[in-house]
């Protein structure tokens, strides 16, 4: 087998980043860039202070995406701020997901991860309350139609995306982590009861350690979109890093994951991260993830699929089957969210009718 | 330093079909592939004097043009843009490729070259007196940048002022001067001896035809110079020149106006402008006859401090 692409070579060993030649860093450069991870390379590279050894033109990209991640992660603190003070009246309990969730904590993955939506978690018996709340403060709904309201109210596990009228900024107002839909369907009030709350953030919460790695294997492993695939394993690997010294936690993340239905994501997070981005999972939390298997044959048909969709969208990074793997992952995403008839009919709809009264709205305009 | 024009003109259009050139601009380079002969035309014109970095080295940007497939090869064909992967652009008709393959090297810089403050101006300077000359469109700036050029102004740059943090020297990026309808008629009626590229109707901005800069201000694109003028040219016809000076604090708001990156950068960009700011008068300069700006740009590279 052929050497690893350069870019888990370098997340793999961020402090040997300096053996890379400036050849490599053409490369390396490329396939961060498709993959919105260049920033965070930057920060790694910090980190283990490598930037002093990094050639000069290599290094000048590392600082150009630095000034984006700075600039971000202000505008992210700024969003959550916002958020909080719209929400504040309501007193309803307020998690932050993913991204923000990683600010706000200031956890590793934070650093540099560039991201376009606020995720935040509130009660389903409230969402009418945070709706209007946030409305209030300057976010609407997106111009969706029909179909896509229902869509979103009857069969998601969140509201449709509203943004920002001024700030143009996204918000995904969630009331569960998996659709209604889907067969596993975890709790989230156990998810919420288990959240912590985080210093001087106004009682706003993240969740827990563990909850927080599901939630994530959850979000790559059921998706269908993988464009940032690679970007969330990182997140992955990194909150284990993190996590992963802390005692005990190594025990209840298997047993955490049992109790949610959520056995097999964590099952593909631990396989995946640790193949390709050589994350350390001890050998009993392995053997216990290992309920969440699936049957050999689909296992060898998943890591053909996964070992292709998880790399950068980069030529360097593709081979012929890369283009089927990705497209049947989105199938399997959409068949993992909705029972068959109901997907069915989804993708009726998608195809024939919303195309159709797309048209009917332009040949309706006056010119 | 091996140069564009060292290759034949067959030479050039088979390595940009094949494994594409490594072209060097200011202190960047790019990998431009295409197979598609106007753009190996205006290249082999318009380019002849830059250099060209050894194959298989460092690229900051990669750029691919080819032609669409299909039927669309023989009716109305199209030429596609594509940053290694990425298609950020519609199509466009394969006669204004060059126009694209221009505009497409501007925004590679404007949207990611994050070390430099990077203002919408021309920079042109003589005598180590550097002008910077912000442009809302319509001003006349590429007008005025290119008469400049033609009379013994080196040429920093026609689109992008590239103000380096932290040292707060202008970096030269020289590259071919855009010129729109009628200005293009008055630069070959001013400049007879300049070399123009083919013109294109029809695009988005009119008609458009590049000029190729002074070899001098491209074999000097690694001096950086320190701004002494802001000026905000406006051309009205049959004005006499005038020169009218603008307060430092409203010279800022409108040089920040014209920033591509000015938010981005936060604090560091502000920092950034300021200096320019401090270190420059600033301008309102209107005018009709090329003649007389040239001869009033004479005289602020005389009475500079």
């Amino acid at each position: 087998m052929s050497a690893a692409p350069l870019i888990l070579q370098a997340f793999r060993e961020p402090g040997r980043i300096d053996r890379f030649s400036l050849a490599d860093w053409t490369l390396l450069l490329r396939q961060a860039a498709i993959a919105n991870l260049t920033a965070c390379l930057y920060y790694l590279a910090e980190e283990h202070a490598m930037l002093e050894r990094i050639p000069a033109e290599a290094r000048e990209h590392l600082d150009w995406s630095r000034a984006l991640g700075e600039r971000h992660a202000q505008a992210v603190r700024f969003e959550i701020r916002e958020i909080g003070r719209a929400l504040a009246d309501t007193g309803v309990p307020l998690v932050f997901l993913k991204g923000a969730a990683y600010a706000l904590a200031q956890l590793p993955p934070a650093r540099g991860r560039l991201f376009s939506d606020i995720d935040i978690l509130v009660p389903k018996e409230r969402l009418g309350e945070v709706e209007s709340a946030l409305m209030l403060h300057g976010w609407a709904g997106n111009h969706l139609d029909e179909y896509d309201q229902r869509y979103y109210r009857e069969w998601m596990h969140e509201i449709p995306p509203m943004q920002h009228m001024r700030r143009q900024s996204l918000i995904d107002v969630h009331h569960a982590i998996l659709p209604e839909t889907s067969a596993a369907r975890p709790d989230p009030a156990r998810l919420r009861a288990a959240a912590t709350p985080v210093e001087g953030a106004g009682g706003a919460a993240v969740f827990a350690p563990e909850d927080m790695v599901l939630h994530s294997a959850v979000h790559l492993f059921y998706d269908g979109e993988l464009d940032h695939g690679l970007r969330d394993l990182l997140d992955i690997h990194r909150l284990l890093l993190r996590f992963g010294a802390a005692p005990g936690f190594w025990d209840r993340l298997p047993r955490r994951a049992a109790e949610l239905e959520l056995g097999r994501p964590l099952f593909y997070a631990l396989r995946y991260a640790r193949e390709l981005l050589h994350t350390p999972v001890p050998a009993a939390a392995l053997a216990a993830a290992h309920a969440g298997a699936p049957n050999p044959l689909l296992l060898a048909l998943m890591d053909q699929l996964f070992r292709r969709a998880l790399l950068p969208t980069h030529a360097s990074c593709a081979d012929r089957f890369t283009g089927s793997a990705r497209l049947l992952l989105y199938i399997r995403a959409n068949w993992l969210r909705m029972p068959p008839l109901l997907l069915a009919r989804h993708l009726f709809h998608k195809a024939f009718i919303t195309p159709r009264d797309k048209q009917r709205a332009e040949t309706d305009k006056p010119f | 330093m091996l140069t564009v024009s060292a290759l034949s003109r067959p030479e050039l259009g088979r390595r940009l079909a094949h494994g594409g050139i490594l072209l060097r601009t200011g202190s960047f380079v790019t990998s431009v592939i295409s197979p598609i002969p106007h753009l190996a035309d205006g290249i082999a014109l318009l380019y002849a004097d830059y250099p060209l970095a050894e194959p298989g080295g460092f690229a900051d940007f990669h750029l691919h043009f080819e032609q669409g497939a299909g039927l669309r090869r023989w009716f109305r064909p199209q030429v596609h843009f594509n940053y290694d992967g990425l298609a950020p652009f519609d199509p466009l008709p394969v006669d204004q490729v060059f126009p694209m393959f221009e505009w497409t090297m501007n925004w590679c810089v404007s949207s990611r070259a994050h070390r430099y403050l990077l203002i919408h101006a021309a920079v042109v300077e003589k005598d180590s007196v550097a002008v910077v000359l912000p442009a809302p469109p319509g001003s006349g700036k590429s007008t005025l940048c290119a008469a400049l050029v033609c009379s013994g102004w080196r040429l920093l740059s026609d689109e992008l002022a590239l103000v380096r943090l932290g040292s707060g020297e202008l970096v030269p990026l020289p590259r071919p001067v855009s010129l729109k309808n009628a200005s293009i008629g008055v630069l070959r009626g001013f400049a007879p001896q300049a070399v123009f590229s083919r013109e294109v109707a029809d695009t988005v901005k009119g008609t458009i035809a590049h000029m190729k800069p002074p070899a001098d201000s491209i074999a000097r694109a690694a001096e950086p110079a320190r701004p002494a003028y802001i000026v905000f040219p406006k051309y009205e016809a049959g004005a006499a020149p005038r020169l009218a000076p603008i307060a430092p604090a409203r010279a800022f708001m409108r040089v920040a106006e014209n920033a591509f990156n000015y938010s981005v950068l936060g604090a560091e960009g502000f920092h950034a402008l300021a200096g320019l700011i401090e270190a420059s008068q600033c301008f309102d300069f209107s005018y009709s006859k090329l003649d007389d700006a040239i001869a009033q740009f004479a005289a602020l590279a005389r009475r500079a401090p």
